[in-house]
C-alpha cells in the first residue's frame, strides 16, 4: 500500500535528516531518526534561533506549526510489576509503584514542536528539555501565531513556562485550579471534588474521598522481535 | 448626543448556536466585536492523561467521544499511530473498509455541520434535510460495529471484523405497521454493501437538495459571503488544517499528499476555494460531499471483488478467533494475555495523522516500551481553528459570530479533549 509515495517521503526524510545535521551541528543539536520520523533535540536556549530559520529558509520551509505539548520523563521506563523471572511467592495483584531513577538533570520536562512544510511536504519533531525547577522556554509565537493556544495548553497541564508569549493563561483546567495536572506526581484522580453543600447553600471542594487504583498494571516485556532494535526500525521503515 | 460604551458580552457555555459548551467572552463597541476571548477546557475529560493508564486497545473506545460526530476518523488516526510504532500494517481489505467508512464518516460529520450552520443562520430546512440522510449512515455503523455512534471498530492491525453479509431489519411495532415497514426495510434486504451503494446512487441528488437550499440563497449568501475571511498565508500561520485551509485556497489534503489507508488507489479531486470566506468554506465542504460520495463506489466496488482477511495474523496484537481460542491452547494464552495485559510495542515515539472530516487529527506517542502509552498527545484541528477566533470575528457584527463558529465546525470534544 502507498510504497510508492512512501519511497519518496522516506527519501526527503533523508535528505532533510542531513541538511539538519549539516546547518545544525554547530549549535549543539542532535538529529534522530526513528519509524520514519525525525527529530531534532534543540538546546533550551537556541529555540528561537532554529526556529527562525526553519521557518524562514526555503530550504526547509516549516511554514506551518501542527503541535506543541509538553512531556514529563519521570516515571520514564518504570514498571509497577516485575517481570524478568517469577519470584517464589508468585506474582501479586498489589501494586506498588517501583522507586526509578531520578531522571538526569534538567531531562524531566521537555516541550515538543510538531512542524509541517506543505512546499517540501515533510514533517518534524523538535524536541527542548528544559530545567526541571524552573522550566521556562522562549515562546515561538513570534515565529507561529498557532503556537498560542498549544503553549497555554502546555503551560496549563505541565507548567512550563513559555517566555515572551503574549497571553499565558490557564486553557483547559477550572477557574482557579491548583497544579498541574498532567505530571506524573498528579494523581490520576485528581486532589480534590466538588460537590453541593446543603448548609452552605454553595458549591465546595473537598480533598477526594475516592483512592486511585490500578486495574491493568503497568509492565514492560521484553520482546525479542524488537531487540535488534536500530536495525529492525529501520528497515521496517524502509521496507 | 449620547455617550456610547464598549461593553462585554458573555455568550454562552449553554447557548445554542455555542455548538457545544463554549464560551466566548466578547468586547463589543456597539454591535461590533472589538476582542473575542474563547474559555474553554468545560468538556475537559483528560482523555490522554487516562490513556496513560490504559494498555493501548482500551482507549480506542476513547477516540469515539473525541470529535464526536466523526468517530471512526479519530480512531483511525490513533490506530495508525499505533500500528507505526509496532511496525505492522493492517491487510488491503481493512484498508479499504477503513477507507470507506473514513468517507461515510466524513459525510456523516460534514452533514451535521451543514445542518446546525445553516440552522444558526437561519435556514431550518436543511437541517432536517441532513439529519434524514445521516440516519441511513448511522444504521451502517450500526450493522457494522453493533454502535450507532461510539463504533470502536478500527483496531491496530486492521479492522473488528469484516462486513456483515446481512443488514438489520426493522420490526413491527405497535406505532409501525406492516406496509411502513416493508418500506423501511426495502432497501435492507441485500448486505451492507447493497445497503450503502443504494445512499451512494440516491446522495448526489441529495446534495443537490441541499444546494438548492443555500448556494444561491440571498439570505445565506449575505450572511456567509466575505465573512471570516482568512488569507492563504494567515491560515498556515494560524496552523488551519482541512476545509479550513482549503477554503483560503491551498490545496492540502493528507489523503493525496501523504496517503494512508487506501487513498492512493481510488480516484478523487480535492475541492479548493478562493476567498477564504465562509461561503468558499461552504462550497469546499459540499464539494468533499460529493467526492466522499465518490470514493464510497469505488471503494464497494473494490470490496465486492476481493474478498480477504480483515485482520493481521499475528495474535501478539490481534485477537484470536473464537473457535482458536477454545480449541487451541495457545490460542487461549494470546486471548488472556490479551486482555489482560495488552501488548508492548517498542521504545520509541511516533506522531501519525489522517485527514479528519475537520482537519489534521494527529497522535503522538511516547512509548517506553510498557504496554501502556507513556505519553499520548492528540492534535485536534478544532482547537487551532478555534484560537484563531478573535482574528476572524474582529471588526465584525455579533451575528456574524454565529456564522463564524457554524464555519469552523467546532465540536466540544475534541477541542477540550
Amino acid at each position: 500500500m502507498s510504497s510508492g509515495s512512501q519511497n519518496g517521503m522516506q527519501g526527503r526524510l533523508d535528505q532533510l535528516a542531513s541538511t539538519l545535521e549539516e546547518r545544525f551541528s554547530d549549535l549543539s543539536c542532535q538529529v534522530e531518526r526513528s519509524c520514519g520520523e525525525v527529530t531534532l533535540v534543540v538546546p533550551t536556549d537556541k529555540l528561537i534561533e532554529v526556529a527562525n530559520t526553519l521557518h524562514d529558509d526555503d530550504e526547509f520551509g516549516f511554514n506551518e506549526l501542527i503541535d506543541v505539548c509538553g512531556v514529563d520523563y519521570s516515571d520514564y521506563g518504570i514498571s509497577e510489576w516485575q517481570t524478568d523471572g517469577a519470584p517464589n511467592t508468585g506474582f501479586g495483584r498489589g501494586v506498588a509503584e517501583q522507586a526509578g531513577d531520578e531522571p538526569e538533570q534538567n531531562r524531566r520536562f521537555a516541550a515538543v514542536y510538531h512542524l509541517l512544510s506543505i512546499s517540501n511536504n515533510t514533517r518534524l519533531r523538535l524536541r527542548v528539555f528544559v530545567d526541571t525547577d524552573q522550566p521556562i522556554v522562549a515562546s515561538v509565537v513570534p515565529v507561529w501565531a498557532s503556537a498560542n493556544w498549544f503553549e497555554r495548553e502546555a503551560f496549563d497541564l505541565y507548567g512550563i513556562l513559555f517566555d515572551g508569549h503574549p497571553d499565558l493563561r490557564r486553557i483547559l483546567t477550572d477557574y482557579g485550579f491548583i497544579g498541574h495536572p498532567f505530571r506524573k506526581d498528579f494523581p490520576l484522580i485528581g486532589q480534590v471534588e466538588m460537590r453541593y453543600d446543603e448548609q452552605q447553600a454553595r458549591v465546595i471542594y473537598e480533598p477526594v474521598s475516592i483512592d486511585p487504583r490500578t486495574l491493568v498494571p503497568r509492565v514492560t516485556r521484553e520482546d525479542n522481535r524488537y531487540l535488534n532494535e536500530d536495525d529492525t526500525t529501520q528497515d521496517a521503515a524502509d521496507a | 448626543m449620547p455617550e456610547i460604551r464598549n461593553y462585554t458580552l458573555n455568550f454562552g457555555p449553554q447557548h445554542p448556536a455555542a455548538h457545544g459548551v463554549l464560551r466566548l467572552v466578547l468586547e463589543m463597541d456597539g454591535e461590533v466585536i472589538e476582542r473575542a476571548d474563547p474559555h474553554i477546557g468545560l468538556l475537559h475529560r483528560a482523555t490522554e492523561k487516562l490513556a496513560e493508564s490504559k494498555p493501548y486497545n482500551q482507549s480506542i473506545p476513547y477516540m469515539d467521544r473525541l470529535d464526536y460526530v466523526s468517530m471512526m476518523c479519530n480512531e483511525h488516526g490513533y490506530v495508525r499511530a499505533i500500528e507505526k510504532l509496532l511496525g505492522v500494517e493492517a491487510p488491503i481489505r481493512a484498508q479499504y473498509i477503513r477507507t470507506m467508512f473514513d468517507e461515510i464518516t466524513r459525510i456523516l460529520n460534514h452533514l451535521m455541520w451543514l445542518g446546525t450552520h445553516a440552522l444558526d443562520v437561519g435556514a431550518m430546512t436543511v437541517f432536517l434535510y441532513a439529519f434524514r440522510e445521516r440516519e441511513d449512515l448511522m444504521d451502517c455503523y450500526e450493522a457494522v460495529s453493533g454502535a450507532r455512534m461510539h463504533a470502536a471498530y478500527y483496531r491496530p492491525g486492521g479492522v473488528y471484523r469484516d462486513l456483515p453479509e446481512k443488514m438489520p431489519q426493522y420490526q413491527a411495532s405497535q406505532w409501525v405497521t406492516g406496509r411502513d415497514v416493508a418500506a423501511r426495510n426495502e432497501t435492507r434486504q441485500g448486505s451492507l454493501l447493497d445497503f450503502i451503494e443504494d445512499f451512494a446512487n440516491r446522495f448526489p441528488g441529495l446534495v443537490d437538495e441541499y444546494e438548492t437550499l443555500l448556494t444561491d440563497n440571498r439570505i445565506w449568501k449575505q450572511r456567509t459571503v466575505g465573512i471570516g475571511v482568512v488569507s492563504p498565508e494567515r491560515a498556515l500561520q494560524l496552523g488551519f488544517t482541512g476545509p479550513m485551509l482549503r477554503g483560503s485556497g491551498i490545496a492540502w489534503d493528507l489523503r493525496k499528499k501523504q496517503s494512508y489507508a487506501a487513498y492512493d488507489q481510488v480516484d478523487f479531486d480535492i475541492p479548493v476555494g478562493q476567498n477564504g470566506d465562509c461561503y468558499d468554506r461552504y462550497l469546499v465542504r459540499i464539494g468533499e460531499l460529493r467526492e466522499s460520495n465518490r470514493i464510497i463506489k469505488q471503494c464497494i466496488e473494490w470490496l465486492r471483488a476481493n474478498p480477504g482477511p480483515v485482520m493481521v495474523d499475528d495474535h501478539k496484537i490481534a485477537v484470536p478467533s473464537r473457535d482458536e481460542m477454545k480449541d487451541d491452547m495457545e490460542g487461549l494464552i494470546h486471548h488472556f494475555k490479551l486482555f489482560t495485559e495488552g501488548y508492548c510495542p517498542p521504545e520509541g515515539e511516533v506522531y501519525a495523522a489522517v485527514e479528519a472530516p475537520k482537519g489534521e487529527f494527529g497522535c503522538y506517542i511516547v512509548s517506553d516500551g510498557a504496554n501502556k502509552p507513556y505519553r499520548l498527545k492528540i492534535r485536534a484541528p478544532g482547537f487551532s481553528h478555534l484560537a484563531a477566533m478573535d482574528e476572524m470575528v474582529n471588526g465584525h457584527m455579533l451575528a456574524d459570530v454565529v456564522a463564524v463558529i457554524g464555519t469552523m465546525d467546532v465540536v466540544f470534544g475534541e477541542i477540550d479533549r
